[in-house]
C-alpha cells in the first residue's frame, strides 16, 4: 500500500451522489464551508439529464494556492451512490480514500488495496435518530457531512455558519441540522482517528471574492446594461440566466412609487419567438435580450441573418452544452462556435464574447448591449455549463459609476430636424456604421422600411446587384471596426523567451493557468494568449506570428476556434496545433499538461530546460 | 421590381382629418402587386380607417411577414415604420416592438400561408398573449408569392387555377382566435369596403388583441370557378351578421345606421362599436355563442362576415406583465441601472 496522501488545504474530494436525494444541499455546504474558512476551492457539478434516481456527482477542489480549474484525479470520494460504486472507486489516487455507508457491509473484493477506506454506518445511524423517510434521506446528508468536517478537521463554526446562512428566513430548521450535523462528527470522532491526511487549515486566501455562477452574474449584467426586454424559452443550461435576470429585477427595477414593473419579461413559445420579440424590442429601441443553447441557436438561425442584415442590435447569451443534436444536455462544451460565428445563410458574421468566468459574465453581459447598440447587430456572449451553472471563486463585481449606456448612432426628433437627409444605410462616418432612429421619433422624418430583403442606402427596397455589393461590403467594414471595439485579447508572456505558444478561451482558462505552471516546472515555456472576443483583435495574429507553433486548446472535437483562426486570419493551419478536451467534463489542467507535453515532444519541440544551479 | 416613390402632389381641396392630414398623407409607395389583386383593396381601406381615425402615421409601426400580402405594408402608410420580418414570424417581432414602446400602434399584416401554415404558432401565441395590436390576414386561401399552392385556408375539395384538389381541411383562423382568446374577432371581405373600413377601425381601437380575417382573392392564382375565395364564389356565401359603425370617445366617425335592430357595445375607453344585426341570435359579445354561430353558418356553406367577437372590457399583455405605464424604451440610465451600492451588496451577500 501506497503512503496515505497528505495534503493541507489543497486535495480533491468528489462526492458521488444520487440526483433527487437532497445531497446538493449538503455538498454546497462542505463547499461554502471551507470558503468561509478563508480556503478557496473551485466547485464542479457533474449532473444527469433527469429529474431522479441517476448519478450525480459534485467536485471540489480545494486550493489555497488559487486554482480555480479542475485539477484532475480524486484524492477522496464520497460514494454514496452503490450504482457508480466502481468507477467512482476506480477513479481514487493512489494512496488517497474512500468514504462509504458501512450500515450494510460491502463486500472486502470491492476495495482497492491502495487507498484507505473509512466506513461510516450513516443508515443506521439516521434509522435511529429519524422515524420519517424524507427526513431520513435528508438528515443523511448533513450527517456525512458532520463526518467528513471532524474528518478534514473542519472548524465547526464556518459549517454552522455555512447552515445558517443556507436557511436565512428559514430559521426554524437550523437547530435540527445542527444536531445532524453534531451526530455525524460524534461518531467519527469517536470510533475514527481524525483527522486523516487531507486537512484544512484556516487560511487568508478568499479575499474578497465572491462565490457566484456565471448564469447568474450574466444575467445582473443584463440588469446594469439596462436590459429591459427579455424573451426566452427554457433550456438546459441557460434556464438559470433568464431565472436570476426576473429575480434581479424583480428587485431591483420595480417603480419605487407603483411598484410596476421597469422590464418585460416573456417566456416565449420556443426560440424562433423569443428571438423575433428581441429583434422586434431592439428595433423599437428597447435593450433586449435571449438565452438559450445550442438548439435554441439553431433554430435562430434565420432571424439571426435578419437582425444581421437588417442591422438591429440583440444580444444571445449562449450557455453551451455538449451537441450535436440533443448531444449531452447536461455537460458542458464549447461547440458552438461556428454556429454562432456564422449564423444562418448567407454571407454572415456575428461578434462573440467569450468570458472566463462569472465576473466576466457580469462585465460582457452589460458590454453586450453597448455593443449591440454601437454596431446594430447580434452579439453573441458564449457561456457554457461550466461557468453558467457552477458556482466559481470570482473577483467582486465592479461598476464604474461615471458609466452609462452607450445606444450607438441614434438621431432623435431635434437631430431629425436638423438633418438635411436621411439616409438609414449611408456610412456617414466612414466606420461602416450607419445611423439609425426608433420607430415614433419624428411626423416626418426618419421613418424607414426595416426588410431582411435588399435595399439601397436609403432603406428603399431593391434587387439591384450593385446597391447590395455596396451593403454586403459596408458590413464587412462594420465588422473591421468592431474588431477595435470588442475586449482586447490578455497576453500573459513565460518567464523565459518563448518560442511556442498557446492559445485559449473561456472555461478552460482556470485549468489553463494551472497547467501552464505545471508545463514551466517540466522546461516547457509557452507565452499564452486568452482570446476573449469574435472578430480577432489585430494581437492575435501578431501573436501566431511571433511564435513558431501556437497550440489551441479548446473543449470540442473539430477545433472551432482554430478553424475561425485560420479562416478569418489566413494562418497556415500547420502552425495552430489542436488540444482537445469534449467528453462532457470541464476541462483539466492535467489533461491540458499532459495533452502539451506530449504534442510538444511530438513536434519535437525541445523544451528549454531550466539550467541547473 | 424596385420601389416606387409617388409624388405626393396635394390638391389644396382634399379633405383633411382632425390633425390636418389628407389621405394622401396615409398612402405608400405605388403598389407592384398584380392589378385587382384583393390586398390592395385592404390597403386602401387602411389608408381610409388610419385617416378616419386621424392617427399620427408615425406613431403606427406596420409589420409584415414574407408573401404578397405581407410587402403591402409599402404601399400605406409611407410615415410609418415598416418592418418586413421573416416568413410566419411577424407576431413575435410585433411582440416584441409593443413591449419595447406600448405607446406605438401597431398594426400586422400577414397572409393566409404566413399566418395558417409556417407562422400558425406565432400567430396563436400573439393572440393569447393578448398583444395590443390589429392583426389582419390578407386570406387569399392560396400562396401567391410562390405561384400558387395550395394554403392551409384552402378549403377541402377546392380546385387549384392548374386543377389539383385540396383534400385537406382548412384552418379557420376567425373561430381559432375566438378560441385562444381574442378579444376582438372579425371576418371581412376585400371586395367590401364599406365594411371592412370601420372593422379596421374598431379593431385599431380597440386595446387587445384584435384580429381581422380578410378574404382576398389572389387574381392571379385562385380566382377561378372551383375556388372558394374567388370574388365570385365569396360574394354568393358571403353572410354579414351584422354592419358596424363605430363611434370614438366623443366623435361619432359614422352617422349612418340604418333602422333594425342595433347593439352598442361600449369599449372601457369609450368607443362605442354601434352594431345592426342581420342574423337574429347573434351576439358578439359571447365567446361561446360566437364560435358556436360560425360553425353553424359554415355547416350550412356560409361565410359569416362582420365583427364576431368582441370582449368589451380587453386588457393587454403589458397589464397581464405589471409593467410600467410609459414606454420602456425610454428608460434611461437613471431608471435602469441599480447603482453601485445595490451592486456592493450583491457582493456582500455572494461572500
Ligand atoms: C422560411 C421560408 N420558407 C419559404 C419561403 C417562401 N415563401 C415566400 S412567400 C410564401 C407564401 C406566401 O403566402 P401567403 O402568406 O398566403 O401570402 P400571399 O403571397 O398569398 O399574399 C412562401 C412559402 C420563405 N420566404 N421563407
Ligand atoms: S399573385 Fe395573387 S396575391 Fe400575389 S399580388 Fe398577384 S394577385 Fe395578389
Amino acid at each position: 500500500m501506497p503512503q496515505p496522501i497528505t495534503a493541507t488545504n489543497d486535495f480533491v474530494v468528489k462526492f458521488a451522489n444520487v440526483n433527487g436525494s437532497g445531497s446538493a444541499s449538503a455538498n454546497g455546504l462542505f463547499a461554502r464551508s471551507i470558503l468561509r474558512m478563508g480556503i478557496p476551492i473551485a466547485s464542479r457539478n457533474i449532473f444527469p439529464s433527469n429529474i431522479q434516481g441517476l448519478p450525480t456527482w459534485f467536485e471540489v477542489r480545494v486550493s489555497e494556492a488559487g486554482h480555480m480549474g479542475r485539477r484532475g484525479g480524486v484524492d477522496m470520494m464520497v460514494a454514496m451512490n452503490p450504482q457508480t460504486w466502481d468507477r467512482d472507486v476506480a477513479e481514487i489516487e493512489p494512496g488517497g480514500y474512500l468514504f462509504y455507508d458501512s450500515t450494510r457491509p460491502m463486500p472486502r473484493s470491492r476495495f482497492r488495496d491502495d487507498i484507505t477506506v473509512i466506513g461510516v454506518p450513516l443508515t443506521e445511524i439516521t434509522n435511529a435518530a429519524y422515524s420519517d423517510p424524507r427526513q431520513r434521506q435528508l438528515f443523511k446528508n448533513i450527517v456525512y457531512l458532520g463526518a467528513l468536517s471532524a474528518l478534514l478537521d473542519m472548524e465547526v463554526e464556518a459549517v454552522q455558519q455555512a447552515i445558517a446562512a443556507q436557511f436565512k428566513g428559514k430559521e426554524k430548521l437550523v437547530p435540527a441540522n445542527f444536531a445532524a450535523l453534531e451526530k455525524g462528527r460524534a461518531w467519527a470522532q469517536e470510533n475514527l482517528s481524525c483527522p486523516i491526511g487531507l486537512t484544512l487549515k484556516r487560511a487568508d486566501a478568499v479575499g474578497d471574492r465572491i462565490f457566484v455562477e456565471g448564469n447568474a452574474a450574466a444575467a445582473l449584467g443584463a440588469v446594469y446594461g439596462g436590459a429591459t426586454v427579455c424573451a426566452w424559452y427554457p433550456i438546459t443550461p441557460s434556464t438559470s440566466l433568464a431565472e436570476a435576470f426576473e429575480k434581479y429585477c424583480g428587485k431591483l427595477r420595480k417603480d419605487p412609487e407603483t411598484g410596476a414593473k421597469r422590464y418585460a419579461i416573456v417566456q416565449a413559445e420556443d426560440e424562433l419567438a423569443s428571438i423575433g420579440m428581441v429583434i422586434g424590442a431592439a428595433w423599437n429601441g428597447a435593450r433586449s435580450f435571449t438565452a438559450t443553447s445550442g438548439p435554441g441557436i439553431s433554430l435562430m438561425q434565420e432571424f439571426v441573418g435578419l437582425a444581421y442584415f437588417a442591422e438591429i442590435p440583440a444580444v444571445i447569451f449562449d450557455v453551451q452544452r455538449a451537441g450535436p443534436s440533443t448531444g449531452m444536455p447536461t455537460r458542458t462544451q464549447q461547440s458552438d462556435l461556428l454556429s454562432a460565428a456564422y449564423a444562418s445563410h448567407g454571407d454572415t458574421k456575428h461578434v462573440l464574447l467569450l468570458p472566463e468566468d462569472p465576473t466576466e459574465c457580469f462585465e460582457f453581459g452589460a458590454t453586450a448591449f453597448d455593443l449591440a447598440d454601437r454596431l446594430q447587430t447580434p452579439i453573441f456572449v458564449m457561456l457554457d455549463l461550466d461557468i453558467g451553472m457552477n458556482d466559481w471563486l470570482c473577483e467582486p463585481f465592479k461598476w464604474d459609476p461615471a458609466r452609462s449606456m452607450d445606444r450607438g448612432k441614434v438621431l432623435d426628433a431635434a437631430a431629425l430636424d436638423e438633418a438635411k437627409s436621411f439616409g438609414r444605410y449611408l456610412d456617414v462616418d466612414g466606420d461602416g456604421i450607419p445611423y439609425r432612429t426608433w420607430p415614433g421619433t419624428h411626423p416626418e422624418k426618419g421613418a424607414f422600411f426595416t426588410r431582411g430583403t435588399s435595399r439601397d442606402r436609403y432603406a428603399r427596397y431593391t434587387e439591384e446587384g450593385a446597391p447590395y455589393v455596396d451593403n454586403m461590403e459596408r458590413l464587412l467594414k462594420k465588422f473591421g471596426t468592431a474588431k477595435s471595439i470588442v475586449p482586447r485579447p490578455i497576453t500573459i508572456p513565460a518567464k523565459q523567451p518563448a518560442r511556442d505558444g498557446v492559445i485559449f478561451y473561456g472555461s478552460s482558462s482556470a485549468a489553463m493557468h494551472e497547467a501552464l505552471a505545471g508545463l514551466e516546472a517540466d522546461g516547457i515555456h509557452l507565452d499564452a494568449m486568452r482570446i476573449r472576443a469574435f472578430p480577432f483583435h489585430d494581437d492575435v495574429a501578431a501573436f501566431v506570428a511571433a511564435h513558431e507553433r501556437v497550440f489551441v486548446v479548446e473543449q470540442n472535437r473539430d477545433a472551432q476556434l482554430r478553424t475561425l483562426l485560420v479562416n478569418e486570419e489566413e494562418i497556415d493551419p500547420a502552425r495552430l496545433i489542436p488540444v482537445l478536451h469534449f467528453d462532457g467534463t470541464p476541462i483539466t489542467a492535467r489533461f491540458i499538461h499532459a495533452a502539451v507535453a506530449q504534442r510538444a515532444s511530438a513536434a519535437n519541440i525541445l523544451p528549454f530546460r531550466k539550467a541547473t544551479p | 421590381m424596385s420601389y416606387l416613390p409617388k409624388p405626393k402632389l396635394h390638391h389644396p381641396k382634399l379633405p383633411t382629418n382632425a390633425i390636418g392630414l389628407t389621405r394622401r398623407d396615409y398612402e405608400g409607395a405605388i403598389s407592384t402587386l398584380c392589378a385587382g389583386c384583393g390586398h390592395d383593396s385592404i390597403s386602401s381601406a387602411i389608408i381610409q380607417a388610419c385617416f378616419n381615425l386621424s392617427l399620427p402615421p408615425h406613431r403606427i409601426a406596420k409589420m409584415s411577414g414574407i408573401g404578397c400580402s405581407s410587402k403591402t405594408p409599402t404601399y400605406f402608410l409611407g410615415n410609418a415604420h415598416g418592418f418586413n420580418s421573416v416568413h410566419g414570424r411577424m407576431p413575435s417581432v410585433l411582440t416584441g416592438a409593443y413591449l419595447a414602446n406600448r405607446d406605438l400602434v401597431y398594426l400586422g399584416v400577414s397572409g393566409d400561408g404566413d399566418s395558417a401554415s409556417i407562422g400558425f404558432g406565432q400567430f396563436a401565441h400573439s393572440i393569447r398573449r393578448g398583444v395590443n395590436m390589429c392583426y389582419i390576414v390578407e386570406n387569399n386561401g392560396v400562396y401567391g408569392l410562390t405561384k400558387g399552392q395550395f394554403s392551409a385556408t384552402s378549403d377541402w375539395g377546392s380546385v387549384a387555377k392548374k386543377g389539383a384538389i385540396n383534400t385537406d381541411q382548412p384552418i379557420d383562423l376567425a373561430a381559432i382566435a375566438v378560441q385562444l382568446g381574442a378579444t376582438f374577432v372579425a371576418r371581412s371581405f376585400s371586395g367590401d369596403k364599406e365594411q371592412l373600413v370601420p372593422l379596421i377601425e374598431a379593431a385599431l381601437v380597440h386595446e387587445g388583441a384584435a384580429f381581422i380575417d380578410v378574404l382576398s382573392p389572389c387574381v392571379a392564382f385562385n380566382n377561378h370557378p372551383g375556388s372558394t375565395k374567388s370574388y365570385d364564389y365569396v360574394r354568393e356565401h358571403n353572410e354579414a351578421l351584422n354592419k358596424l359603425d363605430i363611434m370614438l370617445r366623443r366623435d361619432e366617425i359614422t352617422v349612418k345606421y340604418a333602422p333594425g335592430e342595433v347593439t352598442e357595445v361600449t369599449q372601457h375607453d369609450g368607443t362605442i362599436l354601434r352594431l345592426r344585426k342581420l342574423h337574429e341570435g347573434h351576439d358578439p359579445t359571447n365567446r361561446a355563442s360566437a364560435m358556436h354561430h360560425i360553425l353553424d353558418r359554415k355547416a350550412a356553406g356560409e361565410i359569416v362576415t362582420g365583427l364576431i367577437y368582441v370582449d368589451p372590457e380587453p386588457s393587454a399583455l403589458h397589464e397581464h406583465l405589471g409593467t410600467i405605464a410609459g414606454p420602456l424604451n425610454a428608460l434611461g440610465d437613471a431608471d435602469l441601472n441599480p447603482g453601485i451600492d445595490a451592486l456592493e451588496s450583491i457582493n456582500a451577500a455572494l461572500r
